[in-house]
């Protein structure tokens, strides 16, 4: 379980992010909207601890992100990211980017990484790609081996930071799928999005997310047709 | 102990250290200003003709893979075998401006290859003649992309004022030996040059960043 | 034209020049692999947002590329002498030359991690990496493609500035080009076949780290030219 408490951050004087809560369980998958700028992203970025916090808590099963105890690359095992850039490293082909994680970080032989990559790639749809380096693949499936090398680690927890936006329209639609793909399979998703559809048909509960905090939370029908706030209002009725 | 730093040294010390490093500066100039006339014109070459290119590449390829040295006293010595006996600072500059040249085609040329060919031809379509579109469009950008590079060489060139001492040129670092044999206070000497040679690199890099800044993208 | 062109003391020392030509090039290579261990701490070290870390090193980067490399081996020779320690021609030299060539290298690193984009980096800690593990298989792998042509020519450059150990003493390939054409008034014909000598160096190493490049680094297709 992710439980977010009062959490505040700022760049200096700009505050980004304005005494956030939220919850998340095993098996849920909350989708997180709002408009550009409102600091969603970074929010996702805290979560792992790739940001830092100025004010509240972030557990993740009971370990608080931000403790100064906290072994940050242990608890980034359990949770796995896949930015709106693929970050898919160049230099390695699909298969060497998938389980570069599990050799160097789990410490597993270059035999079992290497099948544990195989399988997620496969999951994702890639398994005929395995030797393509990521300048031969489309920017869906950058996506989807994104998706692929976060799943080697085994996660309990997939966040998702608007992984469709930088794609092309017709490559959207094999992203959302696999994260409906995982969805049904149990996996427990935070995902920023833009794409209504998805957090609409696929989540457990949707979050409006506006100037640096949750407005509004609830079941997908209630956000998206009789929200409580009239900025929540005013966002949808824009869609 | 500490009181003998300053035996030796006297304000002529620095007169005579302020005198090198003005002749370092002429030389400097003087070979910066040749230098890129004559890089402009090999590297517009080497962009437009491929046999101007073939025919100036060795010249570039052995300024580049010969020591500095070595080329004024090679230079020095062939005139000398021709019976011209220029003075140091002549021969100075001929061998600086030809070398700093060579450098200087490289990055006119990186500069020119870096002008968008969509962009040139958008500039003949708009109805300029060669001349007119080289001078409007080609030259502003390639200069401006040019412009780092042809800093750290000009740059570059200050400091190979320093080789021209071997054959007898008393520019900065000339001056500085003398002085440490004159005075026998190396270190101060040392520190006194270092720090010239260094505020008159650091105030071109930031005049030149600025001008990089000023110029309008 | 008066002057007669004796090239026979040149050719009975050539045996001599190809030794020091070693000398040159043992200076270069120590001068640049060490230069280049420093040079990356350097780099990082300027990257660095601790003043304890950054001062240091943009202070050795701005004096090396700010100052002659001859003006470097006066302060180490003559200097270091000042405070009576008197090192070698030799050992001033590696140490001046070092000290050039970690300064500019560090720059060439510089310049290639910024080319990389941080997200790199961030997506390999989001995997669970620790940071020397990102750099050591995410990033550093990127970086050396990007640098192996400068870092060439850098080495090349050491090469060249050794020559500069002459005037304090140095028994490279120009230090005995020039006591044998003190000797004998060849000043042209000795220093014309050093000129060779040293062309012929760089060419070699020119070609060979070209085809060196295109086995040892990974991901280098021999792109860009020297």
């Amino acid at each position: 379980m992710i439980t977010i408490q009062d959490v505040k951050k700022s760049y200096g004087a700009a505050v980004v992010l304005n005494s956030v809560n939220l919850t998340v369980d095993k098996g849920e998958v909350v989708s997180i909207i709002g408009p550009s700028g409102s600091g969603k992203s970074t929010l996702l970025q805290c979560i792992n601890g790739l940001e830092a916090i100025q004010g509240g808590t972030i557990n993740v099963d009971g370990t608080s992100v931000h403790a100064r105890g906290t072994n940050l690359n242990r608890l980034r095992q359990k949770i796995g990211i896949v930015f709106q850039q693929f970050n898919a490293f160049p230099h390695l082909t699909a298969l060497q980017n998938a389980a570069l994680a599990p050799r160097r970080v789990l410490k597993l032989s270059k035999k079992e990484s290497h099948d544990r990559a195989r399988v997620q790639l496969e999951h994702v749809g890639l398994g005929d790609k395995l030797d393509f380096y990521p300048q031969q693949l489309s920017g869906g499936q950058q996506q989807r081996l994104a998706i692929a090398r976060a799943l080697t680690m085994s996660p309990s927890y997939m966040l998702f930071d608007e992984v469709t936006s930088a794609l092309d329209p017709e490559l959207v639609k094999e992203v959302l799928d696999t994260m409906r793909m995982l969805a049904r399979e149990g996996m427990t998703i935070v995902a920023v999005t833009h794409e209504m559809s998805f957090a609409r048909d696929v989540s457990t509960r949707v979050a409006f997310f506006d100037r640096g905090m949750v407005l509004e939370v609830g079941e997908p029908r209630k956000i998206f047709s009789k929200p409580a706030h009239a900025r929540t209002q005013e966002f949808i009725s824009r869609l | 102990m500490s009181n003998t730093y300053f035996v030796g040294l006297s304000f002529q010390s620095l007169l005579f250290l302020l005198e090198g490093a003005g002749r370092t500066l002429l030389l400097g100039f003087c070979a910066g200003f040749f230098g890129t006339l004559l890089g402009l014109t090999i590297g517009w070459l080497r962009f437009q003709s491929r046999i101007a290119a073939a025919v100036l590449a060795p010249y570039v390829d052995i300024c580049r893979s010969v020591p500095l040295l070595i080329q004024i006293i090679l230079v020095n010595a062939l005139l000398g075998v021709f019976g011209v006996y220029w003075n140091a600072f002549t021969t100075g500059l001929l061998v600086l401006a030809l070398y700093a040249g060579a450098y200087f085609s490289e990055v006119f040329r990186a500069g020119l290859h870096s002008v968008p060919i969509a962009t040139i031809r958008a500039g003949r379509a708009l109805g300029l003649n060669g001349l007119q579109n080289l001078a409007h469009v080609v030259m502003p950008i390639a200069t401006r992309v040019a412009f780092p590079g042809w800093v750290n060489i000009f740059l570059g060139t200050l400091k190979d004022t320093s080789l021209v001492a071997v054959i007898g040129y008393v520019e900065l670092l000339h001056a500085t030996q003398i002085l440490i044999t004159q005075t026998q206070q190396a270190l101060i000497v040392l520190l006194g040059s270092g720090a010239v040679y260094f505020i008159m690199c650091a105030v071109i890099s930031s005049l030149s960043r600025r001008f990089e800044i000023g110029i309008p993208k | 034209m008066a002057y007669q062109f004796d090239w026979a003391p040149v050719w009975h020392a050539i045996p001599q020049l190809l030794s020091a030509s070693l000398v040159s090039l043992q200076i270069a290579a120590l001068a640049f692999f060490v230069g280049a261990v420093i040079a990356f701490f350097l780099a990082l070290g300027k990257l660095s947002p601790h003043r304890l870390f950054s001062f240091p090193a943009k202070a050795w980067i701005e004096l090396a590329r700010n100052t002659p490399c001859l003006f470097q081996i006066y302060m180490i020779y003559f200097g270091l002498g000042a405070l009576s320690i008197n090192l070698s021609p030799y050992v001033s030299v590696l140490i001046a030359i070092t000290f050039n060539n970690a300064g500019y290298s560090a720059e060439i690193i510089r310049g290639g991690l910024a080319a990389i984009p941080p997200a790199q980096h961030q997506s390999a800690r989001g995997l669970g990496m620790s940071s020397a593990s990102a750099y050591m298989w995410v990033v550093i792998p990127q970086l050396l493609p990007v640098i192996y042509l400068p870092s060439v020519s850098q080495f090349i450059w050491s090469l060249l500035n050794s020559s500069l150990g002459m005037i304090v003493g140095l028994n490279d390939l120009t230090g005995v080009a020039y006591q044998l054409q003190s000797v004998t008034f060849r000043t042209f014909e000795f220093f014309a076949v050093t000129a060779v000598i040293y062309y012929v160096m760089v060419k070699i190493i020119t070609t060979l780290s070209w085809i060196a490049g295109l086995y040892l680094v990974p991901g280098w297709s021999g792109s860009g030219r020297r």
